[in-house]
């Protein structure tokens, strides 16, 4: 492996979505609130949903973590951001798959979040990408 | 010292990982095995593989001289006094639960204090935190030094007549710190307090004489010292393990049985409940058997001087952040600039280099140094200032990537 997998990995678009979070912040009002971590390895995110209706109006995070955790959120709230909730759990659904490198087929558009299938190469991160999509499985699941 | 000759003992070194020489800095987490012990351990499954202490029959009596061989050749290894002092267990992690299981339930009441610092492992936390719990006695905090070492001076300042019992790791797993067992050991037992050691990361890097640290008991693992995982030891001194219960229960561990009442076996049988780590005692055996033919003092200036080595060359990584005391084990605990750790360790992967990155199972710590993670390279008699050179290399062109990359 050489610069060019690890490219396959750190797609500009992440570095971007780590270095510029959408959605970074706290939610006003009433809101659902996620705390996740992952006991492995430190990352933490505290997600925010703020669901009416069977609508996400709006999501919200806060955390720490590598580049892949942290884009991973700021695309997934991003992605789930006026869908219903259904929508967003078979997107979650979705994501889980990209990360065993299973090829995608499906009317939902994932935005950014797809640029993460480069992921599924790297086994020993799977478990940081999908940590954020994991927080708001659980947030509308409890709900 | 002939590290290129030690090498080829290990098969698993010779090998490309990602289209690169595979360079192993994580040797904290776990070593790697020579030959040595992989053929005991075959061995003893493809020939005298039987259950031991109550075989009439050849192959239990093989077996059983050889686990029972194992155990001389630990006790000797560390200078216990006897084979009685020294429990084959699973690791580390088993053997300071067994102390804060047995000897701390059954010696701590309301207003008495255990002490450790924050700088140990969650096996050397956790346990004593559940025990101070299941007691109401309290859980106390050396404070660390600036630079991550411990002072006897706050010892001599907070072990008391209320101290029953003080425990920290040998070697830091996380800054390398070495501390001063046997300094605290005085101190300790100046109060009426025994010593624990979590000898995780000391016994498998320098030669440790338990009489002479005069530590009570001593728990370490064998995989991070050459031998396969699943096999550890506790040693105690008896006076203190005679008068402890035993933790599990049920064959092997017995002497007699009745309908509502039963009888230990004596020591250190009474510890080991259930069929034993045979094969991993074996391997354990013979991992001996070759850190004492390298020598121990050897492997310890080999590892002085890669420590120093890799501090010199680290340094000159613009933006990389050092934790810990300059005088320390081989193992070097770093950030490099913004890069989390995580992210570091998978470029280093894509260069053949493993390193840990994570919390390094020492939260408390990660705490005090106030990050959240933090990458970890550690070395082994196995490792040469090429590796050094590697991971160095490794890490400048990390930098290049992420630095593009951002």
């Amino acid at each position: 492996m050489s610069f060019n997998n690890l490219e396959t990995l750190y797609r500009q678009v992440i570095m971007d979505h780590y270095k510029n979070p959408r959605n970074r912040g706290v939610l006003e009002g009433d809101a659902l609130t996620v705390d996740m971590n992952n006991p492995t390895c430190g990352d933490r995110i505290q997600l925010q949903l703020q669901v009416e209706d069977g609508v996400v109006k709006d999501a919200k995070f806060e955390g720490e973590g590598c580049s892949i955790s942290m884009s991973s959120a700021s695309m997934m709230t991003q992605a789930i951001k006026g869908k219903t909730v259904t929508d967003a759990l078979k997107m979650s659904k979705l994501f889980s798959e990209m990360m065993l490198g299973e090829e995608i087929d499906s009317d939902i558009e994932m935005g950014d979040a797809e640029a993460l299938s480069g992921v599924s190469q790297f086994p020993a991160r799977i478990k940081c990408a999908t940590l954020a999509w994991k927080a708001m499985e659980k947030g509308v699941n409890d709900k | 010292m002939d590290v290129k000759a030690i090498r080829q003992m290990f098969p698993i070194l010779d090998q490309e990982v990602n289209g690169h020489p595979l360079v192993y800095l994580d040797s904290s987490a776990t070593s790697q095995k020579p030959i040595s012990v992989i053929e005991a351990v075959e061995n003893y499954y493809r020939f005298d593989n039987a259950n031991v202490h109550r075989g009439v029959h050849t192959l239990g009596s093989r077996a059983t001289d050889q686990y029972e061989g194992a155990r001389e050749k630990v006790r000797r290894f560390i200078n216990a006094r006897s084979t009685g002092e020294i429990i084959f267990n699973r690791g580390t992690t088993t053997g300071i639960n067994s102390v804060a299981l047995s000897y701390a339930r059954a010696n701590l009441q309301p207003g008495n204090e255990i002490l450790i610092t924050p700088m140990e492992h969650h096996s050397n936390i956790i346990p004593w935190q559940q025990a101070a719990k299941a007691t109401g006695a309290t859980l106390k905090y050396v404070p660390l030094q600036d630079d991550g070492t411990v002072s006897l001076e706050d010892y001599r300042k907070l072990v008391t007549e209320n101290t029953k019992i003080v425990a920290i790791a040998h070697v830091s797993n996380v800054l390398g710190t070495i501390n001063p067992i046997k300094e605290i050991a005085e101190i300790a037992h100046s109060k009426g307090a025994i010593l624990v050691v979590d000898g995780a990361q000391g016994v498998p890097h320098m030669k440790v004489d338990v009489q002479d640290l005069d530590c009570d008991f001593y728990a370490f693992s064998g995989h991070k010292m050459l031998a396969p995982t699943g096999i550890g030891v506790l040693y105690g001194k008896r006076e203190l393990l005679e008068n402890m219960e035993p933790v599990e229960f049920g064959g092997e561990m017995i002497d007699f049985v009745s309908l509502h009442d039963s009888t230990w076996k004596e020591l250190p049988w009474k510890f080991e409940g259930g069929t034993p780590i045979i094969g991993g005692a074996i391997g354990l055996a013979a991992a001996i058997d070759f850190l004492e033919e390298v020598g121990m003092d050897n492997i310890l200036d080999h590892e002085q001087k890669l420590a120093d080595y890799v501090m010199d060359r680290l340094r000159t990584v613009e933006g990389i952040k050092i934790y810990g005391p300059e005088h320390r084990a081989a193992l070097v605990t770093f950030n490099l600039g913004d890069v989390h750790p995580h992210d570091v360790a998978t470029a280093l992967d894509s260069y053949g280099i493993a390193v840990r990155a994570g919390h390094h199972c020492a939260q408390p710590l990660m705490k005090w140094l106030n990050v959240t993670a933090t990458a970890r390279a550690s070395f082994y008699l196995y490792n040469t200032e090429d590796d050094v050179e590697k991971l160095v290399d490794g890490l400048l062109k990390t930098k290049e990537f992420f630095g593009n990359v951002f």
